[in-house]
């Protein structure tokens, strides 16, 4: 069995997620990731902003950074421009990233910078008690939209891709084989890498939805997922309501703090090579 | 700072041009900001010179971005600040906080402008004085500076870096549109005159490194990340393993660590400057530009045989009150001249209490303080 005490502050444990929470598995998908590429727990930074899933900061036994609401990216931002060695993971919600950090998210997606962002997108405000989110699907309810929700959603993937990441993958907690697949190829990407995560928060978001269970709620994710390489046979209408899941951008594109050590170069090169 | 050495130790240039030049002689290797008038030029000037030092300039979506981008900078271990103006500033507010709950040193500089709102882009004040102080939530320790002159917003600006490293605390640099945008000869110092002081890193080995020890400076050693201490940084209530918790013995000792430590040090923080003060019956106090003003009245109500003198602070926050009351006892009156509606005067009252009166000499019209408006307030008054 894989060994994930090696990686957790055992004495921070319980969690203080909900039993039923998918963010556990996402947890458990990121340190096998980790631990099959090599990485030393000194080179990694995770740095996090505010809700459930950025608690998770505080149970790796990495160098750990858990910020301000939306602003993570930013903080993540510095670590890897001052030290750019470091392997700077950034866990995230749906309301953190793409609600009160939405302009840092497509900044930091359009520098290309080389941050691994996880994204755990379980369509509400879990923490603050399941308020309405930029994902929460139109019609669903929330606490504070109690009559369904009438605005329209995200694509959290597509906004990544249009604001031009190197990298941007979709999975689920049901697919925790993949997504730790995903997560390991999202890692070793040079450039701003995005893995969305779809996940569950059956406390308030379940429950206020009647849709049943932990269990149930899992069961939804693998009837309603569709392979990125089947998706693109199938129309809009059929995809409405779909989670597409798999790689859905793998470009090489030049890396923000590698194109500004470029110019650091052009000081510290010889006179002579910079006159060539 | 080395070639100066030798040939052009005496410049012309602007506040924003000496700031910036201070803030690479304080080993500054990061940089991020959002453009704003009248602090633009420092991220110029920054632009250019910060990669000939292999040292980063970026420039962010806005300021929260920046703030939260210096913050993460200081703990990689680069030693790293932002410019802004007041809306700039009030964007920065809640990561400012950030950095004082979880002591991460960096520079803040605000080149002021008239407020509220988008106010005055162009045209100078003094109005954020009490928003340094107070300007993010909660009770929490803050360190603010204020040069008067282009050599001195050199000196000044080392002077944050290095108050900042020492107390592991924000420092805002607070300067304004006059001073960002005069043109002056400065006279830097020479290299081995500058000090510069290196983050207090632990002795002790990664497994007994508390990151928040409630040490007897009240000031815990700090190291960077990726340098084998594995940490915990947060802005929730921590204890001094630095993880959040709920007790209160440990909450009320951390916010109590937090907010003594720059009192308990406030010898090594306060600075003023005095000018014809010894036998002065008439005191004149002020700071930043306002200070260029009161220094001429001084010597105009001097020529005309009054004896007014000039205090001038140098540190606004904290707040040199015990200094200006141990300065009173000679004196008639207090002026305050300053160009908001009376900030640092309430602070001068309440120093002072009922022993003298306090006069105040406010602007807010974008402005500067003319000299003759305080020389008619002390002839009016002696
Ligand atoms: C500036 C600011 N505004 C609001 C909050 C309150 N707040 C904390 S977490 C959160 C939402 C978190 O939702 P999400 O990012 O989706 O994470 P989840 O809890 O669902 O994992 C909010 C609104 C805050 N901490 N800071
Ligand atoms: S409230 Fe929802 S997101 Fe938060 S821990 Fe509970 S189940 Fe998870």
């Amino acid at each position: 069995m894989f060994d994930y005490e090696s990686y957790l502050r055992k004495d921070k444990l319980p969690l203080i997620w909900c039993a039923g929470c998918g963010d556990g598995i996402v947890l458990k998908a990121m340190l096998r990731a980790i631990h099959k590429i090599g990485l030393e727990k000194d080179e990694i930074c995770m740095v996090s902003g505010i809700g459930c899933s950025s608690r998770l900061t505080g149970y790796v036994d990495f160098n750990t950074l858990h910020t301000t609401h939306g602003r993570a990216i930013t903080f993540a931002t510095g670590i890897k421009m001052a030290k750019p060695e470091l392997h700077v993971i950034v866990v995230t919600g749906d309301g953190d990233a793409t609600a009160i950090g939405g302009n840092h998210y497509i900044h930091a997606a359009r520098r290309n910078i080389d941050l691994t962002v996880i994204l755990f997108n379980n369509s509400i405000y879990g923490m603050t008690g399941g308020q309405v989110s930029p994902t929460t699907p139109k019609g669903k309810r929330a606490s504070t939209a109690p009559y369904g929700n009438f605005e329209n959603n995200f694509n959290i993937s597509g906004l990544a891709q249009a604001a031009g990441a190197s990298f941007v993958a979709r999975s689920t907690v049901y697919h925790a084989t993949q997504l730790e697949k995903i997560i390991e190829k999202a890692i070793l990407k040079k450039g701003f890498s995005l893995v969305e995560v779809i996940t569950q928060c059956p406390t308030m978001y379940g429950r206020r939805n009647r849709e049943g269970t932990a269990v149930d709620m899992m069961q939804w994710q693998k009837e309603n997922s569709i392979p990125v390489s089947r998706a693109a046979s199938m129309s809009e209408a059929e995809l409405e309501g779909k989670i597409i899941t798999g790689i859905l951008v793998d470009a090489e594109k030049p890396e923000c703090r590698a194109e500004y050590q470029k110019i650091i170069d052009r000081f510290t090169a010889t006179t002579e090579t910079v006159e060539k | 700072m080395s070639e100066k050495d030798s040939t052009n130790r005496v410049q012309v240039l602007s506040g924003n041009e000496a700031c910036a030049m201070g803030a690479l002689a304080a080993d500054m290797r990061f940089y991020a900001g959002y453009p704003i008038t009248p602090s633009s030029e420092i991220a110029e000037v920054l632009s250019l010179e910060l990669p000939k030092t292999g040292g980063v300039f970026i420039q962010m979506e806005d300021e929260i971005a920046s703030m939260g981008a210096i913050i993460g900078a200081s703990l990689a271990g680069s030693k790293s600040m932002t410019a802004t103006s007041g809306p700039g500033f009030s964007l920065m507010q809640e990561n400012i906080g950030y950095a004082s709950m979880a002591e991460v040193p960096c520079v803040i500089v605000n080149v002021m402008r008239g407020g509220p709102s988008t106010g005055l882009p162009t045209m100078p004040a003094q109005a954020d004085v009490m928003q340094a102080r107070w300007g993010t939530h909660g009770d929490h320790p803050i360190i603010a500076i204020a040069p008067y002159s282009v050599g001195e917003t050199f000196d000044l600006t080392i002077r944050a870096f290095n108050l900042a490293e020492k107390f592991r605390t924000p420092v805002i640099l607070l300067m304004d549109e006059i001073l960002g945008h005069v043109n002056e000869k400065v006279v830097f110092p020479r290299s081995e005159e500058i000090q510069v002081v290196k983050r207090n890193r632990p002795g002790v080995a990664p497994q007994n490194y508390l990151p928040y020890a409630n040490t007897e400076s009240g000031v815990p050693p700090m190291v960077s990340f990726g340098e084998g201490y594995r940490y915990h940084v947060t802005g929730l209530a921590h204890d001094e393993t630095g993880f959040p918790t709920n007790k209160a013995q440990d909450i009320e000792r951390l916010l109590l660590r937090l907010n003594n430590k720059l009192e308990r040090n406030r010898d090594q923080i306060i600075d003023y400057a005095t000018d014809q003060f010894e036998d002065a019956e008439i005191g004149i106090l002020s700071y930043g530009s306002s200070a260029r003003s009161a220094r001429h009245a001084v010597f105009l109500a001097r020529q005309k045989g009054i004896k007014a003198g000039l205090f001038r602070l140098k540190t606004i926050w904290p707040f040199a009150g015990q200094e200006i009351a141990d300065h009173t006892a000679r004196l008639k009156a207090w002026v305050v001249p300053e160009m908001n509606l009376g900030q640092i005067a309430h602070e001068v009252e309440w120093a002072v209490g009922r022993s003298v009166p306090v006069h105040r000499i406010n602007r807010v019209d974008g402005n500067p303080i003319n000299p003759l408006e305080i020389l008619a307030k002390i002839e009016e008054i002696c």
